[in-house]
């Protein structure tokens, strides 16, 4: 398991194309570079108070366990199985049908057969019923059972962390197994002996000091948001304002971080202050609640539950009447299915009811959250804003549904109305590579990290390869999309696979083609690119 | 060429066998995938779903004829990269990476040797691995360029981290001055 070392001469002659013949129960896990996430650093492993605090990195060979580990690890799963119903079912239902085994963009890619979501879930499965099943025990593994050593735990880390937990092969499940479940457990188990990520211990922890995964402190929120309102009044001659922490406001806006640090959300960033600016909303910022997303998802519930606690938190604290979250992915899984549970019911805010068309959120009634493109599609709908599509001219668009959105709260119209409206040019990727099915960028869950770039161009494969198709069918050189990660991820995976198609957010094609009262003419969209010839002109309405 | 008495055109051959040799091909070269994953990607003919699949079936088909055809050689290139693209980043060698061309050989041979014997097997056999050669010194070409591509990326994520926290402790400096 330790790093490959380089060949003697003689064995540099025996070049084998065919791959070994090995046993699925046999475990494997080639911690290659370029193919595996760094181990968390120990001063964010200390931050927040992880089990087995330790430096460590997956390629060595003794990950410095601690003595008790297994005794912790099938604790931790008896745990697991009397906490989450789910988990147990999902153990025993299986029949090893294989409809999900071609659904995962990481087998796809990868063409490893443990990454097929049957196979990656019976990693787990074969140590549950070796410990938990009387068959397990009495026949080991002839009924499919496996000691948990340590290689099996080597080798859970390796496949849990080439999950994205994106819940594709779910939707093919005739029984309806959440694999993506079994990974969340998985990786919880493997929490507890202290072996997780630097991309997801990190910004968690930055989370909790900082109130965002980038670690940005309040009054560098402050200034960035200077930056960007002194941008837009370059851009339309407006003088737009953005209220932080204001008590009273209407609406607590919650995005996630890299919307106003990264590339290339930062102009879904300015969308979003033109838009609150031209329906003159009631708003207001948060530098506690300065984060949507919760990196703690994919570490553990009770992280991710610590790390979530402040959005209600912050909504008290101001007294908004409820929330409005932008684009991003996870960050909406954990609103849609966890937050209510989490820290709710949040019973000191009002049902969401747009303060423009009086709409009324009834879908977010309980965790009074509302999805930014629900909020603006139904502002287009009921045509409070004025348009010029033209502005979006130089661009042809597919939009990749986010997985989360898409698969973990079914936000599939609303982006794709935005898009009509704001733009002239819009093509959908194959049936079979959207909506619900969707494939994913290869870098969620945590996954992004530039050291892991192999293992992210093989899982983002799949979903290249539709963009592929429709730019040579259509000439699309623009991919829009409603997630941080995918923004974050999507270029560099584009520019491997699909070279001059670049990303962006839906909030950025509403900001270059809303007409805002008073504007000057623009020249330029929001990336200070020269708007194609006769745009301008471009109907509005 | 001369076989039996017979003028046999190589060329002629070669395209009367096309569709075995390119299956014999194709088979080989899933070969040097685990056994469910070839499966797979002989089996499953949904270009969405079997990415993999279908890049091979189409690049080898284009290769194929580049062998036997004057094609256009940004062709046999551009069919070369969607292949080696793909190989570039999966769990294999730089040997195992651009291996496959050399799977032709076997694949022709076995072809090969049922139409000509002695002389003429080699003498064909010859001018026609040679190409295949030249083709194996290009897909190493495209190989070194994918990987240079990877590394690029990766470098340029790198960089824009440091940019990010640049930029962070930029905002956060001119806030401590006002």
């Amino acid at each position: 398991m330790a790093e490959e070392k380089l060949k003697k001469p003689e064995e540099m002659f025996e070049v084998s194309l065919t791959p070994g013949t090995g046993d699925w129960m046999e475990p494997s896990a080639g911690f290659r570079k370029g193919t595996y996430c760094y181990g968390a650093p120990l001063k964010h492993q200390k931050y927040l108070d992880l089990p087995n605090q330790r430096e460590w990195q997956p390629s060595n060979e003794d990950w410095k366990l601690p003595p008790d580990w297994k005794e912790t690890i099938l604790e931790g799963m008896e745990r697991l199985i009397k906490r989450h119903r789910s988990f147990r079912l999902f153990l025993d239902i299986c029949v090893r049908c294989g409809a999900c085994a071609d659904k995962c963009h990481f087998f796809i890619g990868s063409g490893d057969p443990k990454n097929m979501p049957v196979l990656r879930a019976e990693l787990l499965r074969s140590v549950y019923r070796r410990y938990f099943t009387p068959e397990g025990r009495l026949f080991g593994k002839y009924a499919g059972a496996r000691d948990l050593t340590e290689d099996v735990l080597k080798e859970w880390f390796y496949y849990f962390f080439q999950c994205t937990e994106c819940r594709r092969c779910s939707v093919y499940c005739p029984y309806g197994i959440d694999t993506c479940e079994i990974t969340m457990m998985g990786r919880e188990l493997l929490n507890l002996v202290g072996c997780n990520i630097q991309w997801v211990v990190e910004p968690a922890s930055n989370c909790f000091r900082t109130g965002n995964h980038l670690g940005v402190p309040p009054h560098a929120f402050q200034e960035t948001l200077g930056f960007a309102l002194d941008e837009l009044k370059d851009l339309t001659g407006i003088a737009i304002e953005a209220p932080i922490n204001r008590k009273g406001a209407e609406i607590l806006f919650v995005a996630p971080s890299a919307d106003y640090f990264a590339n290339p959300h930062w102009f879904t960033f300015l969308g979003y202050l033109m838009l609150f600016h031209e329906i003159g909303l009631d708003y207001t910022w948060s530098t506690y609640a300065s984060e949507g997303g919760n990196f703690g998802l994919f570490h553990s519930m009770e992280l991710a539950k610590r790390l979530n606690a402040k959005i209600y938190a912050e909504a008290k604290r101001l007294k908004v009447k409820w929330v409005l979250g932008g684009e991003c992915g996870h960050m909406w899984r954990t609103l849609h299915q966890y937050m209510d549970t989490f820290n709710g019911p949040a019973d000191f805010l009002e049902e969401p009811r747009s303060p423009v068309t009086g709409t009324r959120f009834e879908n977010a009634q309980s965790t009074k959250m509302v999805h930014i493109t629900e909020f603006t599609a139904d502002l287009l709908y009921h045509n409070k804003l004025r348009l010029d599509k033209s502005r979006n001219d130089q661009w042809k668009i597919t939009f990749h549904d986010s997985c989360n959105p898409a698969r973990g709260m079914g936000l599939l119209e609303e982006p794709r109305y935005i898009i009509r409206q704001t733009c002239n040019h819009f093509y959908e990727m194959p049936e079979n590579t959207i909506r619900e099915r969707t494939f994913c960028c290869g870098s969620g869950a945590g996954l992004g990290a530039d050291e892991n770039i192999e293992m992210r161009l093989r899982g983002g494969l799949p979903r290249a390869n539709a963009v592929k198709y429709v730019k040579e069918r259509h000439g699309v050189n623009m991919l829009a999309c409603i997630c941080a990660i995918d923004k974050a991820a999507l270029p560099p995976l584009l520019e491997y696979w699909v070279p001059d198609v670049g990303v962006c957010g839906v909030h950025e094609l509403l900001g270059n083609a809303l007409v805002m009262e008073g504007e000057r003419e623009r020249t330029t969209n929001l990336r200070g690119e020269p708007l194609a010839a006769g745009d301008g002109e471009g109907d509005v309405r | 060429m001369c076989y039996n008495g017979r003028t046999v055109d190589i060329k002629d051959v070669l395209t009367r066998k096309r569709g075995t040799i390119l299956k014999r091909w194709f088979d080989l070269i899933l070969e040097t995938y685990p056994a469910d994953v070839a499966i797979f990607l002989r089996n499953e003919q949904d270009r969405f779903t079997n990415p993999v699949g279908h890049v091979l079936t189409e690049g080898t088909a284009l290769l194929y004829d580049g062998l036997i055809h004057d094609v256009d050689p940004e062709k046999i290139l551009s069919a070369l990269d969607g292949i080696i693209r793909i190989r570039a980043v999966q769990d294999s060698l730089p040997s195992q990476a651009v291996g496959f061309i050399f799977l032709l050989k076997k694949a022709v041979r076995e072809e090969l040797e049922k139409a000509f014997t002695g002389d003429a097997l080699l003498t064909t056999l010859s001018q026609l691995e040679s190409r295949i050669e030249m083709m194996s010194l290009l897909a190493f070409d495209v190989y070194t360029r994918c990987r240079e591509e990877v590394y690029n990326i990766r470098s340029g994520e790198i960089r824009m981290e440091r940019d990010m926290a640049m930029r962070l402790l930029k905002a956060m400096k001119q806030q401590d001055k006002e």
